[in-house]
């Protein structure tokens, strides 16, 4: 019942936070002086094409652009009656996107799903990697594992995602013949989910996860180390030892689960560089995931469509947050009281 | 030594006030700073950092002077010209640093142009010759470098990128924004950090919780999004120096809530203190209390975690900059020499553009050790 009544709690505040960031995104996304349309209608006039305008004017008031900032916000947001009545984010209309002309609803339907598909893919192999190499380089502390796995873990956050990203390909496809770009062969494009398919998109996803991944999976796996060194100089464990239990065996039974919390809870912290991680990735590769659009619409002041990939992106992770609190909750007893303000 | 008649022991030696004062330990008497030198000291991979930071910020001012060529100074001859070997002997003889000249060929099977070494014709390089100006240390102009290439020859150490511009010398002057945008940054988020979180930690309530929501909301979005979206603002038509601040103020920017976390809870803990009970009592104003009785208590353990967090800011610029959204083309950062090597072509047919990745990865590299051997240092709870 306590853990429900947390649930519900979190997930309010999780509506409130994201009540926050919408405004927040707005307000960012309308700091560059003029939008798209006011800048296409000053260049129609300029060549002196009138008829163009005319589109330009009429989707302007469409959109009530037209309209003071706050009153902008809230028709988007879906809290105030624009031109068409509700339609706004909250009755699920993203809005137009000028520089593609179409609805940004048909222009990112399947980049949402191969973006929740890559940073999935990406935390699987963060956990993955970082929790046996994590215990093995705390396990054998001071050896040759200890400190390989170190270099590799601060040369994985030093070098810059993308450039890895690039060598990576390079190499990947001249030694191991793996795909260079997109997340599957483009003749899989727009068919239905078949096994071939899901083979393509695995095959593809296999650099793009270690480039997202390797940097998340060097910082989890020195504190997973670092915690685990703290409890092994603990009492219980010479007491565990002295008593003859086998060392795999004694580490899985207590001090890993005590060092197991903050890596829980650290996909709160991770998640967010994680995400933008696979933006830049995204771009770099060319994967069809929102990266690419958030960039050309930032760069051309597409207003919806940067918006709405921006709000995605925001709800993505505190959505993670969420489920790492919920998991820290079920995890560790103590968390869900003591997590709650005092 | 004596057994007195009532059975005391009694040392017959004559009693020295030094022996007393030589037997407390040196490091009492030591100063806090000689402390976390000596400390700092025995973290050689720090160390070693330390020193490479300090020489590397050293010579920012003189990039100019040792740099070869000016940072868009174009040979365009030799667009693309691989990378040169600085020799030293020729035909098996020492004769002193030489380069040999290359003359430029095309290829008519791949269409592209091949530089060939004359390897016959030696060309001494030139000390403190003339060049390009520029400006000693950003306002002294100049135009003596440390080295050249000869007259006829071309003295290209990292290779020559798609302009025809010297990619060792780009490196040097791209040093000078890459490098300073990190601690622009930090000195922003420092500030802001600092005093949002002394205030929600010294005075609590409404603003301890206001200001903890914002960091909450900071630091559950994405870092580079958001960056993206802040610097799609800038104005495309401001200059390079001012782009480059409004960069780092928006880095900086984006990295305080961290801080100002860590600020907090300090105070919370430290503001029930009985020294601060006292500074209250006589009639301390907060400021006073939260400048001179609470900061000095873990500021050093603040710039330790702040330098963590240099890199961050570094790989941020690089990013944006790689993107085509950070700095912009008369300026020269790694980030903006990294945006000529964004496909694979140029990774393949012209690895040397991909160079500028060294320095920032020894740099970033450098930053972490030295970052984590001052916290070494400075944890009081170090055992």
């Amino acid at each position: 019942m306590a853990l429900l009544r947390f649930a519900v709690f979190r997930f309010l505040t999780m509506l409130a936070t994201l009540l926050v960031v919408s405004v927040l995104v707005f307000v960012i996304i309308n700091l560059p002086p003029g939008d798209y349309l006011s800048n296409q209608i000053n260049e129609l006039r300029a060549t002196g094409q009138s008829n163009g305008i005319a589109k330009a004017e009429f989707l302007r008031q469409e959109y009530s652009l037209d309209q003071p900032l706050w009153k902008q916000y809230l028709i988007w947001a879906g809290f105030m009656q624009g031109p068409h009545g509700f339609a706004g984010l909250l009755q699920g209309e993203f809005g137009w996107s000028f520089e593609f002309d179409k609805p940004v609803a048909d222009l990112v339907g399947g980049a949402l799903w191969m973006t929740v598909l890559v940073n999935l893919a990406a935390v699987l192999f963060i956990y993955a990697v970082a929790l046996p190499l994590g215990v093995l380089a705390a396990a054998k502390s001071k050896t040759w594992i200890d400190y390989t796995s170190a270099f590799i873990g601060y040369l994985g956050l030093a070098t810059p995602n993308f450039l890895l990203a690039l060598i990576l390909f390079y190499y990947g496809n001249r030694y191991l013949n793996l795909p260079i770009g997109g997340l599957m062969d483009p003749q899989f494009e727009g068919e239905p989910m078949s096994f071939e398919k899901m083979k393509s998109v695995l095959v593809h996803l296999i650099i793009p996860t270690f480039v997202i991944g390797t940097s998340g999976a060097a910082a989890m796996m020195q504190r997973l180390r670092a915690n685990l060194l703290d409890e092994l100089g603990k009492p219980y464990v010479e007491t565990a030892r002295a008593k003859g239990m086998s060392e795999p065996r004694m580490l899985t039974k207590y001090p890993l689960r005590v060092a197991f919390n903050p890596f829980v809870a650290d996909i709160g912290t991770l998640l967010p560089s994680l995400v933008s991680g696979s933006v830049l990735v995204s771009v770099v590769l060319g994967l069809q995931t929102i990266g690419p659009l958030l960039l050309s619409a930032l760069k051309s002041q597409d207003l919806f469509l940067s918006a709405f990939v921006l709000m995605f992106v925001a709800l993505l992770t505190l959505i993670g947050t969420l489920v790492s609190d919920l998991l820290l909750a079920l995890l560790d007893p103590r968390i869900r009281f003591g997590g709650r303000e005092r | 030594m004596s057994i007195q008649p009532d059975g005391r022991f009694v040392d017959q030696a004559p009693y020295n006030p030094e022996a007393a004062a030589e037997a407390r330990s040196a490091e009492l008497d030591m100063s806090n700073a000689r402390l976390l030198w000596l400390r700092f000291k025995q973290h050689k991979l720090g160390l070693i950092s330390a020193i490479f930071l300090l020489l590397a910020y050293l010579s920012l001012p003189f990039a100019g002077f040792i740099a070869p060529y000016g940072p868009n100074e174009r040979l365009e001859d030799y667009i693309y010209a691989p990378p040169q070997r600085m020799h030293f002997i020729h035909d098996g003889r020492f004769i002193g640093p030489h380069v040999y000249p290359t003359t430029a060929e095309m290829d008519l099977e791949s269409f592209s142009w091949k530089y060939v070494p004359d390897t016959d014709t030696p060309m001494m390089l030139e000390f403190f010759c003339e060049g390009a100006d520029y400006k000693l240390a950003g306002f002294i102009p100049a135009n003596t470098h440390f080295f050249c290439a000869p007259e006829g020859a071309t003295l290209f150490l990292f290779g020559a990128d798609r302009l025809g511009r010297d990619v060792f010398s780009r490196i040097l002057y791209g040093a000078q924004l890459s490098l300073t945008v990190g601690l622009v940054g930090i000195t922003v988020s420092f500030v802001i950090g600092i005093i949002l979180g002394s205030i929600a930690g010294y005075f609590g309530g409404f603003l301890d919780w206001f200001i903890n929501r914002v960091i909450e909301v900071l630091r559950s979005l994405p870092e580079l999004p958001l960056w993206l979206a802040l610097s799609a603002a800038v104005p495309s038509h401001w200059g390079p120096v001012a782009v480059f601040f409004i960069i780092s103020i928006i880095l900086g920017i984006l990295d305080w809530p961290g801080l100002a976390r860590a600020v907090r809870s300090k105070f919370l803990s430290l503001r029930e203190e009985e020294f601060v009970k006292a500074a209250e009592m006589m009639g301390a104003k907060p400021s006073r209390v939260i400048k001179k009785h609470l900061l000095p208590n873990f500021l050093s353990h603040l710039i330790a975690s702040a330098t963590l967090s240099i890199p961050a800011m570094i790989l941020g610029e690089t990013a944006l900059s790689f993107l085509g959204l950070g700095l912009r083309a008369p300026a020269v950062s790694w980030g903006v020499m990294l945006n000529d090597a964004q496909n694979l072509a140029s990774i393949e047919i012209y690895p040397w553009t991909a160079i500028p990745m060294l320095p920032i990865v020894i740099v970033v590299l450098a930053f972490n050790f030295f970052g984590d051997g001052l916290r070494d240092a400075m944890d009081p709870n170090r055992s």
